[in-house]
């Protein structure tokens, strides 16, 4: 009789689960797709969807980098290439070039941690094709520029005072190494 | 057709030809205009349809690129398919390796004589058709062997082996459910099935008595393990096989195979409705003779394109079986089902007419009643678990 009960009750299982499956699949045939269309029929830019801590490809805002090295130590794969010289006549020190590749960039953020004014940090950029991996590699100092100074008691000049203000923000927020979930608490 | 032509030559048209050339050069000329005109599109479409479909249900939103909705997506395939490189390896069968996808494309092609459109689209109503359908669409295992074979690939053999194995298993429980039918029917003509049902839900055979209503599940389900679909599939299994019997196959033939493929979910859902539906019965309402063509052609093409529909629906719901498996379904489960199928309904033939309305009543009652149910699971999915749409609510 066992056997005869467990034949039963296998047809009742493959016809009672088949059932059950399709009303799931056709209630999602009701739905809206999870999807989107990326990259134009999309309703808002997509950089804007991206969550809050998200990791894009390194910027640096040359105005406020003060020629530390500490980036360029700190990466475990030296994908930042820093040259700094010195004008003899003025002791002005200038950026000779300042390149990050993107090919080697693992997203790590230490870079970002070590920066004592937030110069260098994550955009939510993301879009990194190209045709060759020389195109991949973020020049930042285009042309010779100078070093960034901190003055004591804070910056006065207007244009330099917000870009001090975003790199803080950006410090305070994300470039500490428990990402901000210490002052959270 | 056949009257045309006489009525044609009659009249003095094509003087001096022999009667046969112009009957061979008419069916040609109609086997090519069924070819494009229908056929094509209708397979082109359904695979466009199969995705989108597909996509819906996995909450995707599936090709819709190319023309209104990405109804064109087949053209497009098509296309980059026909000029692609049509590659035969040099270890391959020299002779069968390039006949194996026409065998195929052939076995399901001639299953369109029998499919009955209409009262008169149909091409040819011989009086053994429903047989002569399930001979002819036998005729895909030969090419799919052959393919498997000639292909000198130990994928596509094992493909092709499983195919063969599967199409000869459920040939059984689909000849006994056809077998229900036919008794009931007491003709093997296509047409003549048609015309022993009549329009209303309650004249069809599949609410005639319990057993036909099962016999048509036992039906369908053989028949999309005929025609190799999900859950089915295995001799295709790409996680197992990697493309089964098509692995050396590209370009157009391997375009011809996943033509006869959907395809033949047409030819599925046109016999289904044939034989358990009510082909292209429809209603009384016209006397013209243009209008009532194209209201029962239409009749027959929703219905058949319904089970369509429901093939997609289950393939984007089951997930494929194991061999083993495949096998004890079919004849440790269906066989013995489809034989109690069978004598059920000899044995309710004896039953007198009152009594069948009364029991087929009940049965249209019960398939109603688990529509209802089905909306109402349906329903309840709905409700009960939508999933939150995280931090992306405008989508």
């Amino acid at each position: 009789m066992g056997v005869v009960a467990s034949y039963i009750r296998d047809i009742k299982d493959t016809v009672s689960s088949t059932f059950e499956g399709m009303s799931i699949t056709f209630s999602h045939l009701m739905r809206r797709p999870m999807t989107i269309q990326y990259p134009d029929k999309i309703p808002v830019p997509i950089q804007e969807t991206l969550p809050h801590r998200y990791r894009g490809i390194l910027e640096v805002d040359l105005d406020i980098c003060t020629g530390c090295l500490a980036c360029e130590r700190d990466c475990p794969i030296t994908c930042i290439t820093i040259g700094i010289d010195m004008n003899k006549e003025t002791k002005q020190r200038y950026f000779t070039h300042f390149d990050i590749d993107v090919c080697k960039c693992m997203y790590c953020g230490i870079c970002s941690e070590s920066c004592p004014t937030g110069a260098i940090r994550h955009s939510t950029e993301f879009e990194g094709a190209s045709y060759n991996p020389a195109g991949l590699v973020r020049h930042f100092a285009p042309q010779a520029a100078n070093l960034y100074k901190p003055k004591k008691g804070g910056e006065t000049e207007p244009k330099l005072i917000t870009k001090v203000e975003i790199g803080q923000a950006y410090m305070d927020e994300f470039a500490t190494p428990d990402g901000g979930a210490a002052e959270e608490k | 057709m056949q009257a045309l032509l006489d009525q044609m030559m009659k009249d003095g048209a094509f003087a001096g030809v022999p009667r046969e050339v112009v009957y061979a050069i008419a069916m040609v000329l109609s086997a090519v205009v069924v070819l494009s005109v229908f056929v094509a599109p209708l397979a082109g479409v359904t695979s466009w349809l199969e995705r989108r479909v597909w996509a819906r249900m996995q909450s995707r939103v599936g090709p819709n690129r190319v023309g209104p909705q990405g109804i064109l997506q087949w053209l497009a395939d098509g296309i980059k398919n026909i000029m692609k490189e049509d590659i035969i390896p040099t270890a391959a069968d020299q002779k069968l390796f390039p006949l194996a996808p026409y065998i195929v494309f052939m076995g399901f092609l001639c299953a369109f004589v029998v499919i009955p459109f209409g009262a008169d689209l149909i091409v040819a109503d011989l009086n053994i058709g429903i047989l002569y359908l399930l001979a002819v669409t036998s005729l895909v295992v030969v090419g799919i062997l052959m393919a498997g074979w000639s292909s000198n690939n130990k994928w596509s053999l094992l493909g092709g082996m499983r195919s063969a194995a599967q199409i000869v298993s459920y040939e059984i429980p689909a000849g006994l459910s056809v077998l229900t039918i036919v008794f009931l029917a007491g003709t093997l003509s296509m047409q003549g099935i048609i015309k022993a049902q009549g329009w209303g839900p309650w004249d069809w055979f599949m609410f005639h008595n319990p057993f036909t209503f099962c016999a048509f599940f036992l039906f369908f389900t053989a028949a999309l393990a005929e025609g190799n679909r999900t859950p089915f599939d295995i001799p295709e299994a790409e996680s197992e096989l990697v493309a089964g019997y098509v692995t050396e196959y590209s370009g157009m033939r391997f375009l011809f195979f996943f033509f006869a493929e959907w395809g033949n979910l047409y030819v599925i859902g046109a016999v289904a409705t044939t034989l358990f539906m009510g082909g292209w019965q429809v209603p009384p309402v016209t006397d013209n003779p243009v209008l009532l063509a194209i209201l029962q052609f239409v009749t027959f093409f929703l219905k058949a394109y319904f089970w369509v529909f429901v093939a997609m629906w289950i393939r984007a719901t089951l997930p494929r079986v194991r061999v083993d498996q495949l096998m004890s379904l079919c004849w440790k489960y269906m066989v013995p089902l489809s034989f109690i199928c069978l004598l059920g309904t000899i044995g309710f033939m004896f039953i007198s007419d009152q009594g069948q309305r009364i029991v087929g009543a009940l049965t249209l009652g019960f398939a109603i009643a688990t529509v209802i149910n089905f909306f109402r699971r349906v329903g309840f999915q709905f409700r009960a678990a939508k999933p939150e749409l995280y931090w992306r609510p405008h989508i």
